[in-house]
């Protein structure tokens, strides 16, 4: 038996390895799950019931789905364009102190104009953040997967300081955590008595426009250009300097967006762990939706569902949430090698 | 065939299919003991399959293959090695950082060895090196040798290991007429000690130069086999294309107005040290210049400065009498160059792309590929299916991905994309590179329309033939210097070939450099 590389790949091959390659982590980690000494059924049972078994349970995975929805974008971006944004999470936490900044009080201004000017003002924050390793990859050669690594650790520190520091809300009795958003600047809920909020509207209105962005505009043709051939599209004409610092800009800001959801939707308020990883979750989001804006809606909420209903599966039996990040990371491996052996036969002999 | 000396290489009916694709269809090819038999054809015609099987990569489906007697072994190349086939490839394997010593014995010593006996091989080498004419150092660093001494070090490998059967695959492509004349000397040297060649390429000159057979295919079939004695040009073009093949030839015409002009420019290097050094030169609307020279003379510092990519140190560049000395690639499109660059693949297209999208690369930011920032995909549309059709461009739809298209099939996108814009100056380096008889005639064509229409085209290639064909004036680069242009009616390839290695043309100059 050997490999053989297909002339085409059938559309149906396409569109099937995404989800046979899910159900083959879910055997997989059937295996774990009796090792863990729990039945896989019963552990499954209860995983899909705390994702998507109640409006409760409903609910709650789109409320973790917002934030990766912008993050995954933020990474689809930016991937597209070859620039390894690994700094999801900092920008994240950018946006988060900056709508803390003006969103507490300094700036007051009725919703229908407060909550763009929240985004706009984090997304600035998000942007610059990632512009600094953009121009250091232009000019200095330097490598964006380490810098905007780093560059989480500095954010996230900061946060740390503020929120123990001068940002410190006096009326929280001790806990490190920012100011309340003022009113006019909090998200609106979408159901009643669940915590699911405006914020999804604005993450899904976000995937639509990126994807017209990559579809149907220059920046679009030129980010894709730059991302598979930068020789060529330097060749071609294409500004270099200006297309990378536009996918940074756009990038680093969609990631700020999950810090406004996070601060002026979920809490109301900045701690420093309002983001159990969306930023680097965002990386396995936009990786599994192999970089398509409207994918990244679906696996956003496909990572939201199963981190979700691990938890409720480990309240519930002994098994250890963590099987929800073995569980997403085995799908991830096996899409990519679904997607990539979809591209080849089995021959005999 | 009565008369002959022994059969050294017999293969028989190999068919070897890939998928839907039957890449080889039945070949049979006989080879004599001290014969060299050229092996023809167009690209994806199945001679690299064959030899892949020769070679125990590929396992042929049907079919077999015997050395002298003996039935080889299918699918192991250590089989092959050992009944002594050996080959030398277009793009060299070799070390770079390795002695030509280390390359030669690299793989010949057993693992187990306690230590290396390079005395022995060092005597070896002399003696080969000796017998067919492969001067070389043993101690030289690969890195520093020349295209043609790596190539000598190549065949020295194969003649190391004691094949029999030698083949070389498109082995002059790189090579300037005199390094050929050499190579076929050592050729003929190895069939009179009885070795047997076999004879990859697609310049029929050389072909009927060397050839002592000559085996045709055109789709995986062995279409024609014939004696040298019978063959001529037109026979095998004729086979190798499947129709009689009638290449584009240079009008008589005039020259109008300069459109590029160099004035002493120094560029590419470093300030103190510029590849090209003080290059003076100018072109004509309604003329094409030839570019010759081994490649690395300095001739991609020219192109990129034409391109775009880079600006003079110092010096003077005008296009249209207009000064260029701070062009842009994009500058350089809307004043009018029309730039076909050398690596297709790498620079001319993305080929994660469309053909539609590759076809508006350099149009896109301005209408009406879009307007105000938005593609208009519509115009785009109907542009790419007018040229597919203008231009001949086949194997895909607009929306296919450029990796599936053929080497020809990109170049005409290339050269639909370029010659749209009408442009005043084209460069087209290295512009008919890996494409077939057909392809080729294609490209010289539309070069020539555009020479008729008035524009001044640049011709840089490493093939001299289509330097004669094309050019009305060549110059010759040698070491980052320009020669004075000559006629190709005047000069043979052979003062060419003297001038591209710096032993005329450039006078004291070259002495200064």
């Amino acid at each position: 038996m050997r490999l053989e590389a297909r002339e085409h790949v059938p559309l149906w091959m396409t569109a099937l390895a995404p989800p046979i390659a899910v159900a083959v982590s879910f055997l997989f980690c059937a295996i774990l799950i009796l090792w863990a000494g729990a039945s896989p059924l019963s552990a499954y049972g209860d995983l899909i019931a705390g994702a998507l078994g109640s409006r409760f349970a409903i609910t709650e995975t789109l409320v973790r789905a917002t934030p990766l929805i912008f993050t995954g974008l933020a990474v689809a971006v930016a991937f597209r364009a070859k620039l390894w944004n690994i700094g999801g999470e900092g920008q994240l936490y950018a946006g988060a102190l900056m709508v803390t900044w003006v969103g507490t009080g300094a700036v007051d201004l009725p919703p229908i104009l407060m909550i763009p000017f929240l985004f706009l003002s984090a997304a600035a924050a998000g942007g610059l953040l990632l512009l600094g390793p953009a121009l250091m990859k232009t000019y200095l050669k330097a490598d964006e997967v380490v810098t905007t690594l780093l560059l989480n650790f500095v954010v996230l520190l900061l946060v740390n300081y503020l929120l123990f520091g001068p940002w410190k809300d006096p009326m929280a009795m001790g806990w490190p955590q920012g100011a309340a958003i003022i009113d006019n600047g909090l998200l609106e809920g979408l159901v009643p008595k669940a915590r699911v909020h405006m914020g999804l509207i604005y993450a899904l209105c976000a995937a639509v426009l990126v994807f017209i962005m990559m579809r149907f505009t220059i920046w679009g043709f030129e980010i894709r250009a730059v991302g598979h051939n930068a020789e060529a599209a330097r060749f071609a004409g294409m500004p270099m300097t200006w297309t990378t610092v536009r996918t940074a800009l756009i990038s680093g800001g969609l990631a700020a967006c999950a810090g406004v959801t996070e601060v002026a939707g979920t809490k109301g308020y900045l701690t420093a762990d309002i983001s159990p990883g969306f930023g680097y979750t965002g990386i396995a989001v936009a990786m599994l939706a192999g970089l398509n804006p409207l994918g990244v809606i679906v696996s956003a909420i496909f990572i939201a569902a199963i981190y979700n209903g691990a938890d409720a599966m480990s309240r519930s039996i002994d098994v250890s949430n963590y099987i929800a990040d073995v569980i997403t990371a085995t799908s991830l491996l096996l899409v990519l090698a679904a997607v990539a052996l979809s591209r080849y036969r089995l021959k005999r002999g | 065939m009565s008369g002959q000396t022994p059969l050294a290489l017999q293969i028989s009916a190999i068919t070897k299919r890939f998928g839907s694709l039957t890449a080889n269809d039945g070949i049979s090819l006989d080879l004599h003991e001290g014969q060299i038999l050229a092996l023809l054809g167009e690209n994806g015609a199945g001679k690299t399959t064959l030899m892949s099987v020769l070679f125990g990569h590929y396992v042929a489906d049907e079919g077999s293959i015997k050395v002298k007697d003996t039935l080889l072994e299918a699918g192991s190349p250590a089989a092959s090695l050992e009944a002594g086939i050996g080959m030398v490839h277009q793009h060299f394997t070799l070390a770079e950082n390795l002695s030509v010593l280390d390359n030669i014995m690299l793989g010949t010593e057993r693992l187990t060895a306690v230590r290396r006996d390079t005395s022995k091989a060092k005597r070896k080498i002399a003696k080969l090196a000796g017998a067919f004419g492969l001067a070389v150092d043993p101690n030289a660093s690969v890195g520093s040798l020349t295209v043609g001494e790596r190539q000598r070090v190549e065949i020295l490998k194969a003649l190391y290991r004691d094949v029999r059967i030698l083949i070389l695959d498109e082995p002059t492509a790189v090579l300037t007429p005199q390094e050929a004349d050499n190579l076929f000397d050592t050729l003929r040297k190895m069939t009179a000690e009885g070795l047997s060649i076999i004879f990859i390429s697609h310049k029929l000159h050389e072909v009927l130069a060397i050839a002592d057979e000559i085996a045709v295919l055109r789709h995986g079939k062995k279409v024609a086999a014939f004696p040298i004695e019978e063959a001529s040009r037109e026979k095998i073009a004729e086979a190798m294309v499947g129709e009689p093949v009638d290449p584009p030839v240079r009008q008589p015409g005039e020259p109008g107005a300069t459109v590029l002009r160099l004035n002493n420019v120094d560029a590419g290097g470093t300030v103190d040290r510029p590849t090209l050094k003080s290059a003076s030169f100018t072109l004509s609307g309604g003329e094409i210049v030839g570019l010759a020279g081994v490649s690395g003379n300095g001739q991609s510092v020219l192109a990129d400065l034409v391109s775009g990519l880079i600006n003079p140190h110092s010096g003077e560049m005008s296009l249209l009498d207009n000064p260029a000395n701070a062009l842009t690639p994009a500058t350089a499109v809307r004043a009018g160059v029309g730039r076909i660059p050398e690596d297709r693949h790498a620079t001319g297209v993305i080929d994660e792309m469309s053909i539609r999208e590759n076809l508006a690369l350099e149009s896109i930011r301005r209408p009406p590929a879009s307007r105000a920032g938005w593609v208009n995909w519509k115009t785009i549309n109907e542009r790419a299916r007018t040229l597919m059709s203008r231009y001949d461009v086949r194997g895909g739809e607009i929306g296919t991905t450029v990796r599936r298209l053929s080497g020809g099939n990109m170049q005409k996108l290339i050269l639909a994309r370029v010659l749209e814009a009408s442009p005043h100056v084209i460069l087209a380096n290295q512009p008919t590179r890996g494409l077939d008889i057909g392809a080729t005639a294609y490209v010289h064509q539309q070069l020539f329309n555009a020479r008729a229409r008035g524009a001044g085209v640049l011709v840089i290639s490493e093939d001299l033939d289509e330097l004669m064909t094309l050019s009305d004036r060549i110059v010759v680069m040698f070491h980052g210097l320009l020669s004075l242009p000559i006629s190709p009616e005047n000069v043979t390839q052979q003062e060419i070939g003297l001038m591209m290695s710096g032993q005329s043309g450039f006078g004291e100059a070259v002495d200064a450099a």
